[in-house]
């Protein structure tokens, strides 16, 4: 099978079971939303799939490839490939370099040591590119420290994009943004390659339901159901989940 | 613009203090070496991010390699700093497997650790190594055929001079590159380089091999120089020494390193000078202004300067 495929996924934190028997797809062109409450243990799925964290049980193939035992590293070289639910970025570096220093990993230029990093026209032709997809060309040359927290989600996306991943993982990617500046995600996300498999975990509803096919509800490390949006918003469980109380941010 | 110039004032500094220093040309040449050494921490610490304090260990190898190649094998000054470089390297890879899968606290204990079993090792093998007493009877070559040791120091200062001014160029070009601009990246963040697709590990394991074989370097210069290797090559306060001058200066900027070697080098001449019981206080002092005042060390005196000015002429 083409994509992710996610077989009885498992994982303990000592007694505490954050993930249990998680049965998963993400096949190419998929745009699936998962949701659920704090510490339902989204963060932690997506950190089992792209290698971040050991799984206690459970296999993890990409296109039918049994990738359980590849690290971090080599699942992005495979093309998975995630953003932080905190913005993980080079804050010394400019927006410029935080681009180029992906593009010229995947080149496989990471240990070239008597060329200039800059120097590449196929590397700066691909920097400028992404530089004005996301819009960021009056930013390209501040420090990403210096940057508002809206515009370091969008440099975060950018540099994942950057990995030419075929499967994308986004970790609330509007956590923390303005919403003033919610609709340059949201724009982010439509404007993606349409046979790229994104999943998207989000507590921003307004946002799930704009960009997600397929909505997947996490609670307490199980999958409590899945569908398309109009079936989420009419199952009564999750209604409960979401308006008895329960909480979400 | 400072990073421009830099090199050059350097150039200039290094050439007037041996006009104006002709009979110190053995101290001036230890600065020169110790240089080199700084900025094989400044790769290894400053840009890399790997917390060593047992830089001295391929100092060391460096210098019995050289030392015990010229004995034994070809006096010829460069080859031996080939010999060192590589004696430096293999050295740094093989500790480095190890010592790199720890961080903080552990890692700084091990490479203290792998330095004091070198010193062991060279303390027990005196068969080899002259034990305590240091290896003795280096006779080097001229360098290139052309310039014979002499022994007012002058050609050992030139080739020392010109040996920095090698490394120094070799990093500036390293630290512009892909791999130097990567391992600013793993300074910043090792999450974000690991998921980026960087084996951290073994670009840190490059960058520490790296940096043995530029402090192997410095140490064949040592031992060619001077003609002699003690066990100091090898001792913890080299190592200490080294991290100190690099703070004083400025990490991750390479002029930085020589700056600090140079100011460190010579308050600790004057200072050792006028009292040589109490010259650690005057370095102390100096380390805990540095510290306080200029975090980002020496290299920030113009940055702050202006500021200072930019302030007074805005108030
Ligand atoms: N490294 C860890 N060690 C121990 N417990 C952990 C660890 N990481 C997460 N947890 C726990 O696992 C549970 C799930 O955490 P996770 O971050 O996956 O939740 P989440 O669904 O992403 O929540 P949020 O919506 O707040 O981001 C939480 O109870 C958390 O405290
Ligand atoms: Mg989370």
């Amino acid at each position: 099978m083409q994509g992710l495929e996610v077989r009885g996924l498992s994982k303990k934190f000592g007694g505490l079971t954050v993930s249990e028997n998680i049965d998963f797809d993400l096949k190419p062109g998929d745009r699936k939303a998962l949701i659920g409450p704090n510490g339902a243990g989204k963060s932690t799925f997506s950190n089992l799939v792209t290698g971040i964290l050991p799984p206690s049980s459970g296999t993890i193939r990409f296109d039918g490839v049994d990738i359980g035992k590849l690290n971090e590293a080599q699942r992005v070289k495979r093309g998975i490939a995630k953003t932080f639910q905190i913005t993980t970025l080079f804050r010394d570096l400019t927006v410029r370099e935080n681009l180029r220093l992906p593009i010229l990993e995947r080149q496989g230029r990471g240990f070239a040591m008597f060329r200039r990093a800059d120097g590449n026209g196929e590397t700066e032709a691909e920097v400028a590119a992404l530089i004005d997809a996301f819009a960021l060309e009056p930013l390209a040359d501040k420090r990403v420290a210096d940057l508002a927290y809206g515009q370091q989600r969008l440099v975060e996306l950018a540099l994942t994009l950057a990995l030419k991943p075929r499967v994308l993982i986004l970790d609330e990617p509007a956590a923390g943004v303005p919403s003033s500046e919610t609709h340059l995600i949201v724009q982010a996300i439509e404007a993606l390659p349409p046979d790229l498999a994104v999943l998207i975990i989000e507590h921003d509803m307004d946002l799930v339901f704009r960009v997600a096919a397929q909505i997947v509800v996490l609670v307490q490390g199980r999958i409590l159901t899945e569908g398309t949006p109009q079936e989420i918003a009419a199952n009564a469980q999750v209604r409960d989940l979401y308006l008895g109380g329960h909480g979400h941010d | 613009m400072m990073n421009r110039i830099a090199p050059f004032a350097l150039l200039a500094l290094a050439v007037a203090l041996y006009f104006a220093l002709p009979y110190n040309l053995a101290f001036l040449t230890r600065i020169l070496i110790m240089a080199v050494l700084v900025l094989s921490l400044d790769l290894v610490l400053g840009f890399a991010g790997i917390a060593t304090l047992g830089q001295a260990a391929f100092y060391g190898a460096g210098a019995y390699a050289a030392g015990l190649f010229a004995i034994h094998a070809w006096a010829d000054p460069i080859a031996g700093l080939v010999v060192a470089g590589v004696a430096g390297a293999v050295l740094a890879f093989i500790s480095g497997l190890i010592v790199l899968r720890a961080h903080g606290l552990t890692l700084i204990m091990l490479t203290i650790a792998v330095a004091a079993i070198c010193h062991e090792i060279a303390n027990k093998a005196r068969d080899v190594t002259g034990g305590a007493d240091g290896l003795r009877g280096i006779r080097m070559e001229p360098v290139l055929g052309l310039f014979e040791f002499d022994f007012v120091g002058q050609t050992g200062f030139w080739y020392a001079l010109a040996v920095l001014a090698a490394v120094f160029t070799f990093l500036t070009l390293l630290t512009r590159a892909p791999f130097g601009l990567s391992l600013r990246g793993i300074h910043e963040s090792p999450e974000r380089m690991a998921a980026i697709g960087t084996s951290v590990y073994w670009r840190r394991v490059a960058a520490y091999t790296l940096g043995g074989a530029i402090a192997g370097v410095a140490g064949a210069l040592s031992a060619q120089v001077t003609q002699l290797v003690s066990l100091e090559s090898f001792s913890f306060t080299l190592s200490a020494e080294a991290l100190i001058m690099l703070i004083l200066g400025g990490t991750g900027r390479l002029y930085g390193a020589v700056l600090g070697t140079l100011v460190f080098m010579f308050v600790h001449h004057w200072a050792a000078a006028n009292d040589p019981f109490n010259w650690l206080f005057v370095i102390g002092a100096l380390v805990l202004a540095v510290v306080f005042f200029l975090p980002r060390g020496l290299v920030a005196v113009p940055t702050a300067l202006k500021r200072l000015g930019g302030q007074n002429a805005g108030s």
